[in-house]
């Protein structure tokens, strides 16, 4: 009990100081913001644009499910993007400030540092989504009338989960990468964004691609997240539940085995110095 | 067979220490660092028979008794720094054996950071958080209650000379001294009974490292508190150090009571007047010994070669 106790406190530290650390740098907070609004609006002005595009002259297309369909897409986008960064960055942050021994030696367990540094990614990635949704559903007058916001959050959450084992995997590489280890993770996110089905719908990927697109959390995500959002469906709805268990199963397998992943990549690390701050 | 239960230090599981052991037992510990190929390189664009082997400590063997401050004097890069890592769990050696009392710092790892803390020669802090935020951050690492902390932080860095207008204002706002006093302040919140210090004065001004010095031997005083400290400042070993081992190129050269190698130095060289703590150092370190026949002989001595490292030399002024 007094052992739970302990790992709790030490994970609310993680989630306390990462806080902290966002009122400090609050302008660069503002700055992602609306960068990530600006990229969803331009992704967004895509489909409001249906019509006019070469190919589509005089055919007449309903835009309005188009731009919903790249509104969730660019909003998943941004969550997934946000929470993952967060995660990755638990090292990158640390070897910037100069703090990461000191973290590596407060008597805790790794398991418990990584997951303190995940739930503030998942609660900062979700207010950044709805700002986002809020600001660029303003733009498109966007019909939500049908939507079941529940479900949405739902199916947010359930992807968090299967996000933070990939995360914590990709967090190893700065640990290992001591100069580009950050940059080398963006290629995890590159591919989760390409064969996910985050901007177009899966099938108009290669065969050989398709595949890829079942082992991605952010597809489960992005279904269960459209049927919700377009489709009204409730979170205990077949269609849900058909996108839920895939990111439970992948969250059982990812979360073990990033840990397992990461503690293999400290180990290197004090092996060979590389826990230093400047390599 | 005494036995100290830490009940104070508010983490999980009761430790149990006898503290009849020694505090720390070093024996035979090497650490070589490899430095790294870059993944693409022309071939031969290096140089055949280069040195890609650093030994940062070579068969180290030492003791450190319970409540005994202990200093490490060495230059720049002579393994140091490297040797304080070994014992804080932050880096694991290649080979050789590191306890502290009597739990093995690789084996046993949760165990000894429960016993163990550091003060580094750099400040570590996230430096756009105040003082208390990051004490109550280290706080809560080693399970400290939020109030409990709060209580215990602003006592110590008042202690310390910090202004309490200072506490919740962001740090990279205050001073090197200051900032090193906070680092202080953060080892010391979590009572370790083992005290590690890498070079914990080095830029301070003279008042701070006195206020340092002063707050490490109340910590021995008050906490039993078992301390190592690493410095080239041979002012500072001189006044706080109960012994003193010298390290060079990774090695000890030298360890004893600061009078005993005074004394032992003073003898060799034989001289009648006593011989200052420097030239102790200078001695065993044999700098001064560099000849132009030793650089003939050894080649450049920037980058002295392993294979033709004069260890002699050092042997020779034991």
């Amino acid at each position: 009990m007094s052992s739970l106790l302990h790992q709790g406190r030490a994970s609310y530290a993680f989630f306390e100081r990462n806080w902290n650390l966002t009122k400090r740098y609050w302008a660069w907070e503002i700055v992602w913001l609306v960068y990530n609004i600006v990229n969803a609006l331009a992704v967004t002005f895509i489909g409001a644009a249906a019509q006019d595009l070469p190919g589509t002259k005089g055919l007449k297309i309903d835009t309005a499910p188009l731009i919903l369909f790249l509104v969730i897409g660019t909003a998943v986008w941004s969550y997934l993007s946000v929470t993952f960064e967060g995660v990755t960055d638990l090292i990158t942050i640390e070897r910037w400030e100069g703090t990461i021994e000191h973290t590596f030696m407060a008597p805790i367990s790794r398991f418990t540092h990584l997951i303190g540094s995940c739930w503030y990614a998942v609660a900062h990635g979700m207010l950044f989504t709805f700002i986002q949704l809020f600001v660029v559903g303003a733009f498109f007058h966007l019909d939500l009338s049908h939507a079941n916001y529940l479900t949405a959050v739902f199916m947010l959450l359930a992807g968090s989960v299967s996000f933070i084992g990939f995360g914590i995997a990709a967090s190893a590489l700065p640990l290992l990468f001591t100069e580009r280890g950050s940059q080398m993770s963006y290629i995890v996110r590159a591919v989760l964004l390409l064969v996910s089905g985050v901007y177009y719908p899966v099938s108009v990927l290669p065969g050989w691609m398709q595949p890829l697109a079942r082992i991605s959390p952010a597809t489960y995500v992005l279904q269960g997240l459209r049927a919700g959002l377009l489709e009204n469906k409730a979170v205990w709805s077949p269609e849900i539940w058909s996108n839920t268990w895939p990111l439970i199963i992948t969250g059982i397998v990812s979360i073990p085995l990033g840990v397992f992943i990461f503690r293999i990549a400290e180990r290197y690390a004090k092996r060979s110095g590389k826990l230093k701050r400047n390599g | 067979m005494a036995i100290h239960d830490l009940e104070d230090m508010q983490l999980t599981e009761t430790i149990v220490i006898d503290t009849t052991k020694d505090a720390v037992v070093i024996d035979g510990v090497t650490k070589i660092f490899k430095k790294s190929r870059p993944l693409l390189r022309w071939p031969r664009s290096e140089q055949k028979g280069k040195q890609r082997e650093v030994h940062a400590v070579d068969n180290v063997t030492m003791t450190v008794k319970r409540r005994e401050i202990m200093g490490i004097l060495g230059a720049n890069g002579s393994g140091k720094s490297t040797l304080v890592r070994i014992l804080s769990t932050l880096l694991i050696p290649d080979t050789g054996r590191v306890t502290i009392f009597g739990y093995d710092v690789e084996k046993d790892e949760r165990m000894v950071q429960r016993l163990i803390n550091r003060v580094s020669v750099e400040a570590s802090f996230f430096k756009k958080l105040s003082p208390m935020e990051n004490l109550i951050y280290a706080a809560r690492l080693y399970n400290m209650p939020g109030a409990e902390a709060r209580a215990k932080i602003k006592s110590i860095l008042t202690r310390l000379g910090i202004p309490k207008d200072r506490i919740g204002q962001p740090l990279e706002h205050m001073s090197r001294g200051m900032q090193q006093k906070v680092a202080i302040a953060r080892a010391f919140l979590t009572a370790p009974i083992v005290l590690l210090l890498d070079e914990p004065t080095t830029g301070l001004d003279p008042r701070s490292k006195l206020d340092v010095q002063t707050f490490v031997e109340e910590l021995r005083a008050d906490h039993d508190a078992t301390i190592l400290i690493t410095t080239h400042d041979m002012d500072e070993a001189e006044a706080l150090c109960d012994r003193v081992a010298i390290i060079d190129q990774g090695r000890i050269v030298a360890m004893g009571k600061v009078e005993e190698l005074k004394r032992a130095v003073a003898e060799r060289l034989e001289r009648t007047t006593p011989v200052s703590m420097n030239e102790v150092f200078m001695h065993y370190t044999a700098a001064h010994h560099i000849t132009d026949a030793d650089i003939e002989r050894y080649g450049s001595w920037e980058k002295p070669s392993k294979r033709t490292r004069p260890r002699k030399r050092m042997r020779r002024s034991k």
